[in-house]
């Protein structure tokens, strides 16, 4: 469960500044966040992620405290409790696509990189049309293909919750769909949590709920 | 840090141009100081041992750096000659062991030293193979001579003529090789040792032909006088020394006038040093007696203040270059910055990013720095090539 009470934010230096008295989303929930830019969809992912502190309030997921843990702890509960999906894929050229897949057990030490790891790793290449593709490089891949590779990066450590911030801001419509229904059909498996910032309205009605982050964000 | 190695790694391999630029510019910034610093530690330390090992050395007077080059290294220049008399005059001073040598002649770029067995006592080298040199006409050769040429006992060397159109000058002279010397590691590996009647007859003050008082060489005679027979132009001088022609070789003039190039001075005591030099310093005297270490320490003074200017000169190339890589890095990092933020939407760890960060670069710099360091024991082997290519 998410739960979010008299919760401040402001860019240090900026003049944005997003307020949300209270919010609770429940496990399994899958919702979608939409709301003109700058209303502070992503800002509001990132703070539930602890990427980002709030100035007040509280932010508990799952019963952590998000807000009150210091940086090192939330980097750890984030990887081992969220899979983030963002819209520029954010894939490392340099790394194949199944060392992109395992990108998260190789920056924390709070990943064991088991060889059953690897063996779920290929599995999750195969199940979205990339097994012979994880030698390869994200640049010989399609857009559609860099979105699977993204997605199945945040799968791998089993999260109960999945963050995606406009998975399919850059797909067409086919190869959004295809996208969207990994991210379903792992929160249906899984029972897990899907929070997904969208600009795409035709799709909502495959979200649980929808939220509106136009009044979050607010400007002097 | 396995995983980290392994990020750090395909990172560089990915940008392999990049990396590869980096290294061999570090590497070159690198090596060039320590090799330069590596060529003349180890040069110095050559030249000065053998100086140190020669307590004095005679010559006519002129440059003593020539005279040192030519005596101690066998350089190409060779000092004004003095007579061969020179040698007997410090004998029986009874101050000091006198060896001549004669190094005026070569054998392709070798140099042919003309001497006494007793230069390899004192310079304490030993025959490997073979047998000393007994008889006119016998050489014996340093290792590396044998070893390039392929000569050993038994084998023969030719001396140059020194000039090829010069029909009245130095004529070849076949050379029987006795004997091959150990590897010392100086000079002496790359000279072709003859005793110094030997180089004589390669001068032509010594020579050997058919006898003109047998009945057989009446054609060969253009005239006789006073008891002298004066051979014609069919006369066959010999330019091999044999067992069956060494008799008929023989000396014209002098020999206490014949020419050396210096004699090696070895006094018994420093007493007798003090004493020997003394009697060179008479203000008529045309002859010069020099300490060689001396002159090396004057000669090297030069190169290790030239040798400051440039190892100054690479120092501030050096930190141009490295505070260009700094830049690089940097630029990198900043490039990277979006790469990095996801590694931190994500959750990874901050020493863990910055690790991978860092060992990408430690990475470069190592690699760096083993590549100048193997390329810097690579030259350093070329230290007597070095000493070669300059004593010319």
């Amino acid at each position: 469960m998410i739960r979010i009470a008299n919760l401040d934010f402001t860019y240090r230096g900026g003049d944005f500044r997003l307020a949300i008295d209270d919010l609770v989303i429940e496990d399994g929930t899958t919702a979608a966040v939409v709301g003109p830019s700058g209303s502070g969809k992503t800002t509001w992912l990132h703070l539930l992620a602890g990427i980002l502190v709030p100035d007040a309030g509280s932010i508990v997921v799952n019963d952590v405290e998000v807000s009150g843990l210091g940086d090192r702890r939330r980097r750890e509960f984030r990887i081992r409790q969220i899979g983030m999906v963002f819209q520029e894929f954010e894939l490392l050229d340099h790394l194949s696509v199944l060392d992109n897949i395992l990108l998260p057990y190789r920056i924390t030490p709070a990943l064991d990189l088991e060889e059953q790891v690897r063996v779920r790793a290929r599995d999750l290449a195969e199940r979205v049309g990339l097994g012979d593709k994880v030698r390869r490089p994200p640049r010989r891949l399609s857009q559609g293909e860099r979105q699977r590779v993204g997605v199945c990066r945040a799968l791998l450590p089993d999260p109960p919750l999945l963050f995606a911030d406009e998975p399919t801001g850059n797909l067409d419509p086919e190869t959004s769909d295809r996208v969207l229904d990994l991210l379903f059909d792992y929160a249906g498996e899984r029972g897990a949590t899907l929070l997904t910032v969208t600009h795409d309205h035709s799709r909502l009605d495959r979200f649980d709920r929808v939220l509106d982050a136009g009044p979050w964000g607010r400007r002097p | 840090m396995r995983d980290v190695l392994y990020l750090a790694w395909r990172y560089l391999a990915h940008h392999r141009f990049k990396t590869g630029v980096l290294v061999a510019s570090i590497t070159l910034i690198l090596f060039v100081p320590a090799a330069l610093r590596t060529l003349v530690d180890r040069s110095e330390r050559q030249l000065t041992a053998r100086a140190e090992a020669t307590p004095l050395l005679v010559g006519t007077k002129g440059s003593p750096l020539e005279l040192v080059l030519s005596s101690l290294y066998f350089g190409q220049d060779v000092p004004e000659r003095m007579p061969f008399g020179e040698t007997a005059r410090i004998r029986e001073t009874g101050l000091a062991q006198a060896i001549p040598l004669y190094v005026r002649f070569r054998a392709g770029k070798d140099p042919i030293v003309g001497t006494t067995v007793d230069y390899f006592d004192v310079r304490g080298l030993e025959i490997a193979d073979g047998r000393s040199m007994t008889r006119l006409g016998d050489c014996v050769l340093g290792a590396r001579v044998a070893k390039q040429r392929g000569v050993g006992p038994g084998g023969s060397i030719l001396s140059s003529p020194e000039t090829v159109f010069d029909l009245a000058g130095i004529y070849p002279l076949k050379m029987r090789v006795t004997g091959v010397l150990a590897p010392s590691g100086g000079p002496d590996d790359e000279a072709v040792f003859v005793d110094v009647k030997t180089a004589w007859v390669i001068e032509g003050l010594a020579h050997g032909h058919e006898d003109l008082t047998s009945p057989d060489a009446a054609a060969r005679i253009l005239k006789r006088e006073e008891g002298r027979v004066v051979g014609n132009a069919s006369l066959v001088q010999y330019n091999e020394i044999t067992d069956d022609n060494v008799d008929s070789f023989h000396f014209h003039g002098d020999v206490a006038e014949f020419p050396i190039t210096a004699v090696l001075a070895l006094p018994f005591d420093r007493k007798s040093s003090a004493l020997l030099r003394g009697r060179y310093e008479a203000p008529d005297e045309t002859r010069q007696i020099l300490k060689p270490a001396t002159v090396m320490d004057d000669l090297l003074g030069d190169i290790l203040t030239v040798e400051k200017f440039v190892v100054a000169a690479f120092l501030l190339v050096g930190l141009a270059t490295l505070a260009t890589a700094a830049l690089v890095f940097l630029l990198s990092i900043r490039l990277r910055r979006r790469e990095i933020e996801t590694l931190v939407k994500i959750g990874g760890s901050k020493p863990r990013v910055t690790a991978i960060l860092l060992t990408e670069i430690v990475a470069v710099l190592l690699a760096s720095a083993v590549l100048a360091a193997a390329l810097t024991w690579a030259v350093s082997g070329m230290a007597g090539e070095l000493i070669r290519t300059w004593v010319g």
